[in-house]
């Protein structure tokens, strides 16, 4: 640290100076098109890895000393520091950011180190040790992380690759949806969520689809919940009109004043998890929320506060952890080019997410996607998703045939998931993997075969699809 | 696969892509094809440049004024959209102020195929709609977003703009054109201060439909002096909403 309060490094007979903290974690973060939007980027490559060595000599504790964003005037701040738990920091407490990258990669430190972990460190932390982090190690790392839990299924166990099955219409038509969650039960999806993206926000049209969901949930008595992704405000309103409301259904970011932009705070989360929980709708488990974030919402509703835009997504994570979630989810490709240009940026971005969600103890899983005016394709979705399924990503989203046609931007497609669990011997959740067994979905041994129309349990369900 | 194969059920609910097939566990050859076919369509629609010169051409009988926005190439505007905001350097300075109740402008947006299939017969059929009503000189906008229309009606002192613009490609329409009303049109304007027509092409709204939209809102934002939430919810079929749901706002 200099006189000033900056940072300084001296490497070939160059010196950088970085003004701030908030600075030198933009300027060690991989290129991306946000940053650059933002005028935060690091200007030349050269000054990129000097951040980064600056960075590695950092000690880890500074994130407690110094807020990026004042305790005074961000209740998410408040949150990260007041529910700081010292003790489970200790075992690294005396680290700094480059020393915490070669504790995480050490043989000692497994599944179980890492979950005592968890509450003692900070989005700040992991954030600029994932920057430290090439792709390899951010795989390799959120591979050792277990964040395992449940409602109607268990998520997040070792082996287990869960899906959300997402059954968007333009129109939210009843029959159409049906239809395409038969589709995506055929080929096994769908035991993390049934999650349908509401084309029209309301009180009504969201009980309707409640109500479609979870007639067919009790019809084939399938092991999973289902959750329409309305307001949370649309939401506690479908709970108080007596819906089947399993999941409660939340888009975070990592600064008060984006939330805000949500129309959120912490206060109205809290107030709908417990109005959740008043239900007991679950069997296995009393996890409700459900939530979605992604790399540049903060800076697209103006409130990144000049941090870095990894930085602030992490940040999302300590508001998610408050609420016990059963799901999390990065939409990383969809927020757009000026955010993650291409699919090295997506990559890396989708990774990034991951790996900080599950040091912070997050239930995460990755939409992993992009939109038509990103320089991204198929044959990139297909590299991030073998590189998440290795890094055990609790679940990924699939629609069928990659095509979703009420967000108009191109998924998974349920083969696509099947294909990594059949490719890396990973199974979906137990008691949804039992379900596929008594259904006749699933061989001997435990693989979705394809199914002749004629096959039984096709039968019943395409007959269902027919008559909805 | 010819005949019903058992999916049919399936397939007759939904447009998406339902009971496709399986190779292993992998597509079938013709399904994968097809899937690269809608998206390429949709990543030329993005990259392709608007034929505004002929464009310009087919709207002899209209005084018609080309302008770009500060954002210097496809591959600026996408990473900038601020710059696809702001009029470029001395392009203001073009542009004629006159006693105008409406400005139209056609700006290429995300797709480049809507602009050349719809703009031109959508604008036509709302003029068609509008006797009375003092029009502005057409502006074909390049490389423009949106609120890049709101440079162009506070320069020219229109009361209301409508900017017709592509929309971002999906793969089931890469030709989707939108249309956007803005009152008292000046840079810093929100969204929530705009009407909006969306998914205009042949299987949506279609530009002749659009046009009977267009035109009656363009009369009430005049009527009212206010366009946004307020003249939505008078409108007796309201426009569409943008899709959306609980993302993460793009």
């Amino acid at each position: 640290m200099t006189a000033t309060g900056g940072y300084r490094i001296l490497h070939g007979g160059e010196s950088h100076v970085f003004a701030d903290l908030a600075t030198l974690m933009a300027c060690a973060s991989p290129r991306r098109s946000g940053d650059e939007l933002a005028g935060i980027a690091a200007a030349t490559d050269r000054r990129r890895v000097a951040a980064r060595m600056a960075l590695a000599d950092l000690p880890l504790a500074t994130f407690l000393a110094e807020p990026l964003i004042p305790y005074e005037d961000d209740e998410v701040t408040r949150l990260i520091h007041d529910g700081h738990d010292a003790a489970a920091f200790a075992p690294v407490a005396s680290l700094t950011v480059g020393e915490f990258r070669e504790w995480l990669l050490s043989w000692e430190v497994d599944a179980g180190v890492l979950a005592r972990l968890a509450p003692g460190l900070t989005p700040e932390m992991v954030a600029a040790v994932s920057k430290l982090c090439r792709n390899g190690d951010l795989v390799a790392i959120a591979a050792k992380t277990r964040v395992v839990t449940g409602f109607r299924s268990t998520l997040g166990l070792p082996g287990r690759l869960g899906a959300r099955l997402q059954p968007n219409h333009p129109t939210d038509d009843p029959q159409a949806i049906v239809a395409a969650t038969l589709d995506g039960l055929l080929y096994g999806m769908g035991d993390a969520v049934i999650g349908i993206n509401p084309a029209t926000d309301n009180v009504e049209a969201t009980i309707r689809l409640l109500r479609v969901l979870d007639d067919l949930r009790q019809r084939f008595e399938i092991p999973t919940q289902s959750c329409v992704l309305a307001h949370v405000t649309t939401t506690i309103a479908a709970i108080e009109a007596g819906a089947p409301v399993d999941l409660v259904f939340q888009s975070i970011a990592g600064t008060q004043a984006a939330n805000a932009g949500f129309g959120v705070s912490l206060a109205l989360l809290k107030e709908a998890r417990e109005a959740a929980l008043l239900l007991k709708r679950g069997s296995v488990g009393t996890n409700v929320m459900y939530f979605e974030t992604g790399q540049g919402a903060a800076l697209s509703a103006d409130a990144h506060h000049g941090i870095d835009q990894q930085t602030v997504e992490a940040r999302a994570y300590a508001v998610a952890r408050t609420f016990s979630p059963l799901l999390v989810n990065t939409v990383v490709g969809f927020i757009g080019p000026e955010y993650l240009y291409d699919a090295k940026e997506i990559t890396r971005a989708g990774l990034e997410d991951h790996f900080c969600a599950k040091l912070l103890g997050v239930p995460m899983g990755v939409d992993v996607c992009y939109t038509n005016h990103a320089e991204a394709d198929q044959d990139d979705m297909d590299d991030l998703a073998l590189l998440l399924a290795n890094a055990g990503v609790n679940f990924l989203i699939a629609v069928p045939g990659a095509d979703d046609i009420m967000l108009n931007y191109q998924s998974l497609s349920h083969h696509d998931v099947l294909r990594l669990r059949h490719l890396l011997g990973l199974r979906p959740a137990p008691e949804f993997e039992a379900w596929l067994g008594r259904m006749g979905l699933s061989d001997d041994r435990g693989r979705v075969p394809p199914l002749g129309a004629g096959t039984t349990a096709a039968r019943r369900l395409l007959t269902a699809g027919g008559a909805a | 696969m010819s005949g019903d194969d058992g999916w049919e059920a399936l397939r007759r609910a939904t447009r998406a892509r339902v009971g496709i097939g399986r190779a292993g566990d992998g597509l079938p050859t013709r399904e994968l094809l097809a899937f690269q076919m809608a998206h390429a369509a949709a990543r030329d629609a993005v990259h392709g440049r608007v034929a505004f010169q002929a464009m310009a051409a087919a709207l002899a009988d209209r005084a018609v004024i080309r302008v770009a926005s500060a954002a210097p190439d496809r591959a600026t505007y996408l990473r900038r959209p601020d710059l696809g905001r702001r009029l470029g350097e001395g392009e203001a300075a073009r542009l004629p102020a006159g006693p105008y109740d409406v400005v139209f402008v056609i700006a290429d947006g995300l797709s480049s195929a809507a602009v050349e299939a719809h703009a031109v017969p959508c604008l036509d059929a709302t003029i068609a709609r509008l006797d009375g009503l003092t029009i502005g000189p057409i502006v074909l906008a390049s490389e423009a977003r949106v609120a890049l229309g709101d440079a162009i009606g506070a320069a020219m002192g229109a009361r209301v703009v409508a900017v017709l613009i592509g929309e971002r490609p999906g793969l089931s329409a890469a030709d989707s054109l939108g249309a956007y009303l803005t009152h008292a049109p000046r840079p810093g304007r929100r969204d929530s201060e705009r009407n909006c027509l969306s998914n205009i092409h042949a299987h949506g709204l279609t530009p002749e439909d659009a046009a009977v939209k267009l035109a009656w809102l363009i009369r009430e934002a005049l009527r009212l002096g206010l366009t946004g939430i307020d003249l939505k919810e008078a409108a007796p079929d309201p426009a569409l909403p943008p899709p959306g749901g609980g993302r993460v706002p793009g």
